[in-house]
């Protein structure tokens, strides 16, 4: 199937509305992406006419949400090429199921004087709940550092492994640099150790193709609403062995086998792991979502995204006065950067009032902007409804920025 | 001499001359660059209010009865807006200071750098504003009575 940009923008219908009587410049994908028509109507539908709680009803709208929430499962499972379905736990988001997992994993496995490798890029969902866990069981936190062009010292990692390593944390692909880690790499050394590895996909699910049995990697997270689909779901994918070792996270309903005031035993997987309603309307979005992607061929997103980010690194360096923050060989889909002798906040007002949306500041990744000794970056993230056309308006307007504040 | 008042609708009728936004902040920038330095021993920690998208540093000092405020932003936009809550704000009793409604920001259109999301130190500054005008009530006028 040909790629068509303008038959893409067409599904997508915030893209056509204007801000302060400009169009509108969607540069701030990083964060969130818009959705196209088929989520949205997918979501629409859902509520207008089968609507009921899953699982639980012995009637008509109960039996068929329960079986569209568990093929919105085995979408995601193919999406991701999961072994089995009851691998894939659905969360509320990518930080839900960090902090879940930190739970879950630290209860199980974690004692007083064992370490957990994160790397130097990390978000704060993929740091915090790692510190938080240290802090409850006296457990250490090592970290992998990045050179300043962006790319892991994966070398340093032989020397951070010892036998108290219990954790491997690591981001796909950086919401800051947009560097697209060598997984794995990480993930087979880490497997030599039999240390677990766990990858934060919440930058790479909508860009890159997924596929967690040929990186082996023990748990890989992601968010809903950065690939295309609604907000308050996301997805914990964990290898059935963590699963049925690990305790669940949360306790009530759906997740029980048995319960009396003595004791409780819980369901089978996935259902352990998903205690009270979950949010299938959102899973069910999701799995529409993940079905768009999958009908637009993720070679040819990959191809067009990768050309899109080439053009604009073209564009920024040919301004002249911008510093570019990661500049990684193997890149997706983030321009980092700041006009020099410009406050990134300045930039990003002016932006804003051309219509241009962007991110300003430290991208919840301080220990990236502490590396380079800045306060923060202007951030354009793209998406595959994004154009070349935008990119120069971009530098357009980045050059008004240049005459105002330089 | 102009009261809060005066000054606020006075700031309303110079912004009145900019239809387009980018006149607008270049005349932010042009306040900014007006905006009297702070003295350096007071751009300290204990005076900065950490935003997440900007920092500002802001003094206040009390004499004669009325407080004068000195303040800094590391963005430009932003120290353009802490110049305009100066001269509205600085050189004011405590009283006029707890009391005053800066409906001016409204009006100009700058509400949204004020929201709490912004985070970008201009919400805090004004809670701290209030603050010392609280702070130096107690401590000075309270003790005369």
């Amino acid at each position: 199937m040909e790629f068509n940009i303008q038959q893409v923008r067409n599904d997508f219908p915030i893209l056509s509305r204007q801000v302060y009587g400009k169009p509108l410049v969607y540069l701030d994908n990083g964060a969130t992406t818009q959705k196209p028509r088929v989520v949205i109507d997918c979501i629409n539908n859902y509520h207008t006419s089968l609507n009921s709680s899953i699982h639980r009803g012995v009637h008509f709208l109960s039996d068929q949400a329960t079986e569209a929430f568990e093929n919105a499962r085995e979408t995601v499972r193919r999406f991701i090429n999961a072994r089995h379905a009851h691998e894939v736990i659905f969360t509320p988001g990518t930080t839900a199921a960090i902090n879940n997992l930190a739970f879950a994993f630290g209860e199980r496995y974690i004692a007083p004087g064992d370490e957990i490798i994160v790397t130097e890029m990390e978000h704060h969902a993929n740091i915090v709940p790692w510190q938080m866990l240290c802090e409850r069981k006296q457990a250490r936190l090592k970290v992998i550092p990045f050179t300043d062009q962006g790319l892991l010292q994966t070398e340093t990692l032989q020397q951070l492994i010892n036998d108290k390593t219990k954790l491997i944390a690591v981001i796909h692909v950086s919401n800051t640099l947009g560097t697209v880690n060598p997984v794995a790499d990480i993930i087979s050394l880490a497997h030599r150790h039999s240390i677990p590895v766990l990858v934060d996909g919440a930058q790479s699910v909508q860009h890159l193709s997924i596929d967690v049995s040929k990186t082996d990697c023990d748990f890989f997270v992601f968010s809903g609403h950065k690939a295309y689909g609604p907000t308050g779901i996301g997805v914990l994918y964990a290898k059935e062995k963590w699963l049925e070792e690990m305790p669940p996270f949360q306790g009530g309903g759906e997740m029980v086998d048995v319960v009396t005031f003595e004791k409780t035993t819980w369901n089978e997987l996935p259902f352990k792991f998903e205690a009270g309603t979950p949010n299938y309307i959102g899973a069910i979005a999701l799995a529409e979502a993940l079905k768009y992607l999958t009908s637009l061929g993720a070679g040819n997103i990959l191809e067009y995204e990768h050309q899109l980010l080439r053009y604009g690194t073209e564009k920024l360096l040919a301004l002249g006065y911008v510093t570019l923050y990661g500049s990684a060989p193997d890149k997706s889909s983030i321009l980092s950067f700041n006009i020099n002798g410009v406050h990134p906040y300045d930039a990003g007002m002016v932006l804003d009032k051309a219509g241009i949306a962007v991110r300003t500041g430290t991208h919840c990744a301080q220990p990236v902007m502490q590396h380079f000794g800045i306060d923060g970056t202007i951030r354009a993230s793209l998406a595959l409804y994004n154009t070349t056309d935008e990119l120069d308006i971009l530098a357009d307007t980045l050059q008004k920025v240049k005459t105002m504040f330089g | 001499m102009k009261t809060i008042h005066d000054i606020q609708e006075e700031i309303v009728s110079e912004f009145e001359a900019f239809d387009d936004w980018m006149d607008k902040y270049n005349y932010l920038i042009e306040l900014s660059r007006d905006l009297p330095a702070i003295d350096t021993r007071y751009k300290v920690t204990e005076n900065l209010i950490n935003g997440c998208q900007s920092k500002v540093w802001l003094n206040g000092e009390y004499e004669n009865g009325i407080i004068r405020f000195t303040a800094d932003s590391d963005a430009i936009i932003t120290k353009g807006i802490v110049s305009l809550l100066i001269r509205v704000l600085s050189d004011r009793t405590p009283k006029e200071i707890i009391d005053a409604d800066l409906e001016f920001i409204d009006r100009i259109g700058l509400r949204q750098n004020l929201s709490p999301t912004r985070s970008n130190g201009l919400l805090s500054m004004i809670k701290q504003m209030k603050l010392y005008a609280l702070a130096y009530q107690a401590r000075y006028e309270k003790m005369n009575e």
